[in-house]
């Protein structure tokens, strides 16, 4: 099986200016694994500062990693020349957070989707690029007529958002990277973006990866999850197992924190140990969930491995030391597609 | 209990090129001390236009056109411009959506919460002012090094925080929060959540929370209205809201919320909000509306209360009144 993305312990470190020693390190040795066969959605979770963005904007190719390797169908992105890099582009496409902010208020809703036909030589006629640009529009539910002829100030944030789904669908990608598409358009527009998206993976065959802080839509869309908390992976695995049976603290205390839309099911009841105003000095070493952890102990000055707790569950600590310790390379191969 | 807020309809127009929008069509709604009300609807359903109309800090072109909100035996409406002032704060206070931006850069927190009472009470000594400044920040969780800080040494929950300490500074009786938690992560949100429960408690304000997010309303608030072009369609008890709503919109909205039991089934309400420069004729909510009758076409519904004391404002229910 060949591999669409690999990411091959990544490791992406920001420094604070030209003099300063201290650094930050947004993404710790990361290793993941998307297959070209089996299309799949998978979801990288975390809350702000986890790294979450800065996986995406490396696997968009936007930045390069400071150590490790991103390779796109067995080739480093950053190698890529000609061709090669315009079917990268071509095939690895974005959905972004605010639906507002990445319209040109210039232009109508057409430019938006003939720029990328024309770009990529997709049609050889004006009739076969409307047609696909038709296609895709009713591929995401929205009408042609309600929305061609428009300027974005015209259409509604799920409308736009939708539009911004339907303009990476015309290019046909393999891998579509969503980077919280759904946290700033409104809860009953949610269920209509995210069918979309679940859409996009059954019917055409495009991986998806989730990125997110709302474990209840990652529920409901997606097969696997990554939980990263500071740059580092906590618990990843089948989403079903991870998001009912959470093992590790930072995790409990994630799904422990979401107001479910249920009032029999009562906000959790585990204390939050650490106010963030003491957190300014986060550890460099060890477990990086030490200072906040209520269950922290001696050991967690050094950093855990993975444990397997199950065929498709794995978490970082050493509660579950017990388990075997697997290689971080082989995280993706415990992921459900 | 007597009400300590009463809302008696509540107008508001904007004004723009393309004719007159009615942002708040007429909102009736009464609040007791210590009650918390969650205010739900679609961008563009008027519950920001509410809160500002309650603060009287709606702007040009929009314009309050008429209606009553009564605070604590006063109605805000009728006050000088001077006197709404001093209500700010001591009255009602108003916690605004992004923290980020609300607090001013270049003052450090601590000058900002001292304005706020020298504006309101003007004989208090010092030693007063710097003690109810750092019970404030007390009250909400942060250290009192936080007084002699600037907000961009805070994080985005600190900052909010420091938001509501401000606000609480002067014992309103009503806080307006308006989606205080929509820039948070969940565990951040659930720490400010927390906190404005806590000190709604001490102070026995009532509380209006207004956002979409329904999971933070089941967790927070007792009453629910949910509003649609202007008006409140439905306002009823928290448990009844979310096991047993009555409004087709309600109900919409309610179906189309993820919980662990419904893995993959996605609801969502189909068509659009309409724009409110042309609202269909009769609900506004008609279009939409999977129990559609032919007077919904023409008459606006009145507002009926059925048992349990909820309020309703919908054909289904009107007639069987």
């Amino acid at each position: 099986m060949s591999d669409l993305l690999e990411f091959k312990n990544v490791t992406k470190t920001y420094s604070h200016g030209l003099l300063s020693r201290v650094s930050t390190t947004a993404l710790n040795n990361v290793s993941l694994k998307l297959e070209t066969e089996q299309p799949t959605i998978m979801t990288v979770a975390g809350e702000s500062g986890s790294g979450k963005t800065t996986l995406a904007m490396l696997l968009l190719g936007f930045i390069e990693p400071t150590s490790g390797q991103i390779l796109y169908k067995g080739k480093n992105i950053h190698a890529l020349r000609g061709e090669e890099r315009m079917m990268f582009r071509r095939e690895v496409q974005a959905v972004f957070q605010d639906p507002f902010a990445v319209f040109n208020p210039f232009y109508t809703v057409d430019h938006l989707l003939t720029v990328p036909i024309a770009r990529f030589k997709l049609a050889k006629s004006k009739n076969e690029a409307r047609d696909k640009m038709y296609e895709a529009l009713t591929a995401v539910g929205l009408r042609p007529g309600d929305v061609l002829g428009r300027f974005p100030h015209q259409l509604s944030g799920g409308q736009r958002q939708r539009i911004n789904v339907a303009r990476a669908l015309v290019l046909r990608p393999k891998l579509l990277v969503a980077d919280e598409p759904v946290s700033m358009v409104d809860a009953s527009l949610r269920a209509n973006i995210l069918e979309t998206l679940r859409g996009l993976q059954k019917n055409y065959g495009v991986s998806i990866i989730y990125i997110t802080h709302d474990l209840t839509t990652a529920y409901h869309i997606a097969n696997s999850i990554v939980v990263l908390y500071r740059g580092a992976v906590m618990e990843a695995g089948a989403v079903d197992t991870v998001i009912k049976t959470p093992q590790h603290p930072y995790t409990r205390l994630l799904i422990d924190s979401i107001p479910w839309p249920d009032i029999n099911r009562r906000w959790g009841e585990t204390a939050i140990k650490v106010r963030e105003s003491d957190l300014s000095d986060h550890p460099s070493v060890g477990c990086r969930f030490s200072s906040r952890c209520p269950l922290v102990m001696e050991k967690c000055k050094q950093s855990p491995p993975l444990f397997r707790l199950s065929e498709h569950q794995a978490a970082s600590c050493y509660l579950y030391e017990q388990n075997p310790a697997i290689d971080p390379e082989k995280l993706s191969e415990l992921l459900p597609v | 209990m007597t009400p300590v807020l009463q809302i008696k309809n509540l107008q508001v127009s904007y004004y723009t090129d393309a004719g007159r929008a009615r942002a708040l069509d007429g909102v009736d709604l009464t609040l007791t001390a210590g009650e918390k009300l969650g205010l739900v609807g679609e961008s563009g359903s008027g519950k920001s236009t509410m809160a500002l109309a309650m603060m009287r800090m709606i702007k040009p072109p929009g314009r309050i056109e008429g209606g009553q909100v009564i605070v604590d035996g006063t109605d805000l409406m009728t006050l000088s411009e001077q006197t709404m002032l001093k209500a700010r704060l001591s009255k009602i206070a108003y916690i605004p959506q992004g923290a980020m931006n609300s607090l001013n850069p270049v003052t450090r927190i601590g000058a900002q919460m001292v304005d706020a009472i020298k504006a309101h009470d003007e004989g208090s000594s010092r030693a007063d002012i710097d003690r109810r400044c750092k019970l404030a920040l007390e009250s909400v969780d942060l250290s009192s090094s936080v007084f002699k800080m600037y907000a961009h040494e805070l994080s985005g929950g600190m900052k909010q925080r420091a938001c509501i300490a401000i606000s609480i500074l002067l014992k309103p009786k009503v806080i307006i929060a308006d989606e205080p938690t929509s820039a948070l992560d969940v565990v951040t949100q659930r720490q400010v959540m927390e906190t404005i429960d806590r000190v709604q408690k001490q102070i026995g304000a009532a509380v209006i929370l207004i956002g979409h997010d329904m999971g933070l309303m089941a967790q927070f608030v007792d009453k629910v209205a949910v509003m649609y072009t202007g008006r409140i369609m439905e306002l009823s008890s928290v448990r009844d809201m979310f096991t047993d709503p009555k409004h087709p919109y309600a109900q919409a909205l309610i179906r189309s919320l993820p919980n662990l039991e419904n893995k993959g089934v996605f609801n969502g309400i189909p068509g659009m909000a309409p724009a409110l420069l042309q609202l269909p004729g009769g609900c506004a909510f008609h279009p939409r509306c999977s129990k559609v009758m032919e007077n919904c076409k023409t008459q606006r519904p009145p507002s009926t209360t059925i048992s349990g004391g909820r309020i309703l404002e919908c054909h289904l229910y009107s007639e069987k009144a």
